[in-house]
């Protein structure tokens, strides 16, 4: 049989680059699941969110979506701080967080995307950028620019933020609050001040997902909703609050589903994600990497 | 030479690259009082949690009863008559006073007994243990109603009424006063009286001084000394810990 | 009250409702009340897992589908009727709900809840790509106009609301026996302390199990005659947003401790929502549901009934 080698290579590479974009996707869930232990599966809708947003003003004033991703980076910081100190003074501190803090990210997960159905409709929106449809070429092997450039961002993106983990006072204080709150409030830095920070960083980093989402494909509404197994299944397969394990459990994910979706049809390609995510969680919930 | 109630062989336990615990071996003889005392941060509470089964232990060994524990949820090992309560109090807290003993003698008890068990006897022995703890004017409180005190001896009364063969007290007596320290002592003494194995965690020397029979030291995950109570507080490796 | 006398009141409860229905004799009445019952058994489900054990299913609308599509199913290979539909389904979604449990319930309540979030998305999947069952394009279910039940002819819609009206009963009693009895101690104890539950030899992984299997059973059973009643199934509305955000809003909103919260939050949000479809739109019907979830989680977390218990309790000071 004449196995369509050329085909497969594609896939893959397709899945790298799909890889790419998936970890601007998941980092903000590794901070704020991984690090910060909160289920923030509303994560996807801030993500669409900043889709529109980014459709908006680059439909609306021709801007490039990823510069609009770049300059909404402080709004969604302040959009997540915000929303982190309701999440704090209405389930932290009362330690109901288990049940009605689930409840509570559900709701602003069911509200925005209702929202956008009732003012942008269910038609698929998409950006427009010089770069969105030509690609680079090397012999058989396509290199979409619409997919290199979100990739090669995120991982910059990943870089710096591991950099500001591993090296600035407050990123350290981020990682110390993961590990344990109390010797972190001993150290006089105030703890809901770091969580705070964190989610709101969390946050901002979905504005830039979002930018680069509707530049890789059209979106509607509803599509928050596919991400949201594909964010956790990345966090927990690499290993919650581990940077380098989202970059692994990215990439692994983009290239099963790109072979999934090139030899069996997009259609199978949601399952793929939530599949690995119970699998995950059924038999290795530590992650590949563990912790 | 009677067979030991619980056996503890070369138990180890991890959490990343900390060694929480480092071998320990320990023996506790049917109806004895043995006290476990040790630093901040020796291992006591993660000993107890291997035990118990809250944590599993990646090497060693715990034998109770006979019985190799290996594998048995802490549910199992609470029915089979082990029995703990939290250093920090974990009441049931949707819940009145008297419904949190109802629960250990609704599931541990009852999966011992069987059908053996009405409701009727459930219930006096239910006021039984809230008059032994001195709760019983509270028994329709819910927790949060509780002083810290109060909180304490609901924790114990929890444990007892899982009616075990083996209770580990972890810390039951930090903050109270000195009268209480002696009521809860005597209840403890009384409990081993009716056959209760009683394993006492405490930092309050006096008390862990006046009630075991054998003193177990844990430092930095392994055990440096045990054996006679008067005899062990002399050594000069426990004096290191303590003061050095 | 006595479970026995509970479970005759109720049904003299659910009598009165149906002679109430004749008396009114308003087709659309049924329809309606249908949808309102059904949200009732989806909420009291619900609540089994959620409220009493405090563990959160992200996809009811999952275990729904499971119920509508197995009725697809036997009505494509082997009609058989509706009540014995109902209990097939049940058992189906019972051991979908057993089979997930075991999965993932030995990690921790959040885990769980993305793991049903999962689960509902992979189900959607399957069906999507299952032709038999009419895959993307749907399935029609003929329903006829009239039934015979005990020599007597009536509108199929009626047959339909009665099942439902016996199914609301069932769960609402199944809850109420479940929370007065041990297994709803030992529920409570998952939800207050899981550590402490086990310490105190709460066998918790079963008892979670017992309350996933019970809650998916009975919103399969729900779900089993949706496709006579809706006529043509697809996808998009079995696996539809408005059950998701309807199970757990209307037990959080109703109040989650008692099988009285899922009542009221159905019928309160149910009824509101039937209105609101007609006048407003279904799609501001449900934002609206959603920004009460929100607002009632935290302002009121214990739903209307925890607001009613606050002033008696203040009252009695």
């Amino acid at each position: 049989m004449d196995f369509p080698i050329e085909l497969l290579i594609n896939a893959i590479i397709a899945g790298v680059l799909l890889g790419g974009f998936y970890i601007a996707v998941t980092v903000g869930i590794s901070i704020s699941f991984g690090m910060l232990d909160i289920v923030n599966i509303a994560h996807p809708a801030f993500i669409i969110l900043g889709s529109y947003l980014v459709y908006i003003v680059n439909s609306t004033f021709g801007i490039d979506p990823v510069l609009v991703g770049l300059l909404m980076l402080p709004v969604f910081y302040v959009l997540g701080a915000a929303v982190y100190q309701v999440y704090y003074l209405s389930f932290e501190k009362r330690g109901q967080e288990a049940l009605r803090g689930l409840a509570f990210f559900f709701g602003i997960l069911f509200i925005t995307e209702v929202g956008l159905i009732l003012v942008f409709g269910v038609d698929y929106r998409y950006a427009e950028a010089p770069y969105i449809g030509p690609a680079l070429r090397f012999a058989f092997v396509d290199l979409p620019y619409r997919m290199l450039i979100p990739c090669v961002i995120s991982l910059l993106l990943l870089a710096a933020l591991q950099l500001y983990f591993s090296r600035t006072f407050i990123g350290r204080a981020i990682k110390a609050v993961a590990q344990d709150q109390q010797a972190l409030s001993l150290m006089a830095a105030n703890p809901v001040r770091i969580k705070r920070i964190a989610f709101g960083i969390s946050i901002a980093t979905a504005a830039l997902a979002g930018a680069f989402l509707v530049i890789i494909q059209p979106v509607e509404p509803s599509v928050g909703r596919e991400y949201i197994g594909r964010v956790f299944a990345i966090c927990v397969l690499g290993g919650l609050g581990s940077l380098p394990g989202t970059v692994v459990g990215a990439m692994l994910l983009g290239v099963v589903e790109s072979i999934t979706a090139t030899f069996y049809g997009p259609s199978w390609a949601p399952a793929v994600a939530f599949g690995f995510l119970l699998l995950t969680l059924a038999f290795r919930p530590a992650g590949l990497l563990g912790r | 030479m009677t067979e030991p109630l619980l056996k503890v062989d070369g138990v180890g336990k991890r959490f990343g690259g900390f060694v929480a615990l480092d071998g320990i071996d320990l023996a506790v003889l049917p109806g004895e009082r043995l006290g476990l005392i040790g630093p901040n941060g020796s291992g006591k509470s993660t000993l107890v949690n291997c035990i118990c089964g809250t944590l599993k232990n990646e090497s060693g060994a715990v034998t109770f009863d006979g019985r190799k524990m290996d594998g048995l949820a802490a549910h199992q090992r609470t029915i089979l008559g082990l029995a703990r309560s939290f250093q920090l109090p974990r009441p049931f807290h949707s819940m009145s006073v008297a419904d949190n003993l109802r629960i250990p003698l609704l599931y541990a008890v009852k999966a011992r007994a069987g059908a053996a068990l009405s409701s009727t006897q459930l219930d006096e022995h239910c006021v039984e243990y809230l008059r032994l703890v001195g709760l019983d004017h509270k028994a329709r409180k819910l927790p949060r109603d509780l002083t810290q005190v109060e909180m304490r001896k609901l924790e114990l009364a929890r444990a007892m009424a899982a009616e075990p063969k083996l209770l580990i007290a972890d810390e039951s007596m930090a903050g109270l006063s000195h009268s209480e320290i002696e009521d809860i002592l005597k209840l403890l003494m009384q409990l081993n009286a009716r056959g209760i194995t009683i394993i006492l965690i405490e930092h309050i020397m006096s008390a862990v001084m006046s009630f075991s029979q054998r003193l177990a030291v844990l430092v930095s995950g392994r055990k440096i000394a045990d054996g006679d109570p008067q005899e062990v507080v002399r050594n000069p490796e426990v004096e290191k810990a303590y003061l050095g | 009250m006595r479970s026995r006398v509970f479970l005759i009141v109720s049904i003299v409860a659910a009598l009165l409702v149906l002679a109430l229905t004749q008396a009114v004799a308003n087709n659309y009445l049924f329809f309606a009340g249908y949808v309102v019952l059904q949200f009732v058994v989806l909420a009291t489900a619900w609540n089994i897992l959620g409220g009493y054990c405090g563990y959160v299913n992200f996809g009811s609308a999952a275990f729904f589908a499971l119920g509508a599509y197995t009725s697809v199913f036997f009505h494509k290979t082997y009609q058989i009727p509706i009540p014995l539909l109902m209990l097939v389904a049940g058992i189906v979604s019972g051991i979908v709900g057993l089979g997930m449990g075991y999965l993932t319930l030995r990690l921790r309540g959040s885990f769980f809840a993305i793991a049903t979030l999962a689960l509902a998305v992979v189900l959607q999947t399957l069906i999507i790509n299952w032709d038999y069952v009419g895959g993307s394009r749907g399935a029609y279910v003929i329903r006829p106009n009239t039934i015979q039940v005990f020599g007597m002819a009536i509108p199929y819609i009626e047959y339909l609301f009665l099942l439902m009206l016996l199914l609301a009963v069932a769960a609402i009693v199944t809850a109420r026996m479940i929370e007065r009895s041990r297994l709803g101690y030992g529920f409570a104890t998952i939800r207050d302390d899981e550590l402490a539950a086990e310490a105190a030899g709460v066998p918790t992984l079963r008892l979670k199990l017992i309350a996933t299997t019970i809650s998916g059973a009975l919103m399969g059973m729900a779900g089993a005659p949706f496709p006579y009643y809706i006529g043509y199934l697809e996808p998009s509305s079995a696996f539809g947003l408005a059950y998701a955000v309807n199970a757990i809003a209307m037990p959080m909103i109703g109040g989650t401790g008692t099988w009285i919260g899922p009542l009221i939050g159905a019928l309160l949000l149910g009824t509101i929502q039937q209105v609101a479809t007609v006048t407003i739109s279904s799609a501001v019907n449900l934002l609206i549901v959603g920004v009460l979830l929100v607002a009632f989680v935290i302002i009121a977390p214990n739903g209307l009934v925890g607001l009613v218990q606050q002033r008696l309790r203040a009252k009695e000071r």
